[in-house]
């Protein structure tokens, strides 16, 4: 009679193979984390706590965004209340330079280190990219030195080096969701265009901000899948956002993501990228509220986007650098990231 | 009469319980109280716009 193999417990694996060693999990052990009991995820949040202390050290990267260009988009996003091809009640809308300059001000004061530029597009026109470096101009002659990204959509290789030429040092292009499910999420355009902007961009030395959106109908082995093909991309950040179901969008009648699920999530992301910059990021306002916020940060989670959103509103941005205080989680300086 | 500024419907009509938890929550409002027109919202970091095409902008409180 042969002893039956001795189950080896993930998180025991997870703290030799991520916290000692910094591999991350595999796409099996990401799904036995998520599968864990409710009992174990102050286990996983502490674990996933330390791997971010090891690995990342103890700032947290705080961000504002924009958008730039909103409404009207071509594309089929279920999840996005920008998409024109559903009765969602968000109109067009272009945000002139001066009100740019402002949301750059806006978010330096806070002591964000980035400033998000975001146009619901398929992919930037020369309108779009001429108003993009107009307005860096404009924050730059405005005494701003904030860091500033984009998230235009997708790129031609021309387009890619306009944004390096124009000081963009990184670049927002989510996957999303798992290659598996994104047919599920959109039709419009593939998984594999927008990996291969991402590439671009990899290639083209800026910064890499790639992530998704949790909650979209995925099974529990697609949100596994989907954490280890973004540490297949090796991004510098990933945002994780949690869906809000906007009126008018197909997923409009969809669940908010539960707070237990979504510590899950971020503890398990977190030890499938031990060296990434995590990013809370939409959605957290409904799936966790001002409890839930602190556990992710104390989860995994080393950056915030502080204030409003795209379309939808968070929190006021002092209650998050509140948070950080009493959590005595210092916020990364810009010196550190020139 | 004064229409919901989440989903457009009058306030009279039916429970806008959900629409006021999400306007308190995390929406800036999308249709004119006056006319239930689509307004065109522009949120920033720190507040939002609203312009009805007949009643003119709104602004966040600071």
């Amino acid at each position: 009679m042969t002893a039956a193999p001795e189950q080896i417990d993930v998180l025991d694996e997870a703290r030799e193979q991520v916290l000692e060693r910094g591999v991350g999990l595999t796409e099996a052990q990401v799904l036995k984390v998520l599968e864990l009991p409710e009992d174990r995820i102050p286990e996983l949040l502490a674990l996933a706590h330390e791997v971010r202390e090891r690995w990342c050290g103890p700032e947290v990267e705080v961000e504002g965004i924009v958008s730039l260009k909103t409404g009207g988009c071509p594309e089929d996003c279920h999840f996005c209340s920008q998409s024109g091809q559903f009765p969602s009640p968000v109109r067009s809308a272009w945000l002139d330079i001066p009100g740019l300059v402002r949301a750059a001000r806006q978010t330096r004061d806070t002591g964000a280190t980035e400033f998000c530029i975001v146009a619901a597009v398929r992919g930037p026109d020369k309108r779009l990219l001429s108003q993009v470096r107009d307005g860096i101009k404009a924050i730059r002659e405005d005494g701003n030195d904030i860091q500033i990204a984009c998230s235009l959509g997708m790129l031609t290789q021309e387009q890619v080096d306009e944004l390096v030429a124009m000081g963009v040092h990184r670049y927002n292009h989510n996957l999303e969701t798992a290659r598996s499910h994104f047919p599920e999420v959109v039709t419009t355009h593939s998984w594999e265009e927008r990996w291969d902007t991402l590439r671009m961009i990899r290639d083209a030395g800026m910064e890499v901000c790639c992530g998704g959106i949790i909650g979209m109908g995925e099974t529990l082995a697609q949100r596994a899948e989907f954490a280890v093909q973004l540490a297949e991309l090796e991004p510098d950040e990933v945002p994780l956002n949690f869906l809000i179901p906007n009126p008018g969008t197909p997923y409009e009648n969809y669940p908010v993501v539960e707070g237990a699920e979504a510590l899950r999530t971020v503890g398990a992301f977190r030890l499938a990228l031990p060296r990434t910059i995590l990013r809370f990021a939409g959605g957290r306002e409904l799936t966790f509220g001002d409890l839930g916020a602190k556990q992710g940060m104390l989860g995994g989670i080393n950056a915030i986007i502080v204030g409003n959103y795209l379309t939808n509103l968070g929190r006021p941005a002092q209650q998050d650098l509140d948070m950080l205080e009493e959590l005595s989680m210092p916020i990364k300086a810009l010196s550190q990231t020139l | 009469m004064t229409y919901c500024s989440f989903c457009g419907k009058e306030e009279a009509d039916g429970d806008h319980a959900f629409c006021r938890q999400r306007l308190s929550a995390i929406d800036p409002p999308r249709y004119c109280r006056e006319c239930a027109r689509r307004m065109v919202v522009q949120v920033t970091p720190d507040g939002w716009t609203a312009r009805c095409s007949r009643h003119g902008q709104t602004v966040s409180r600071p």
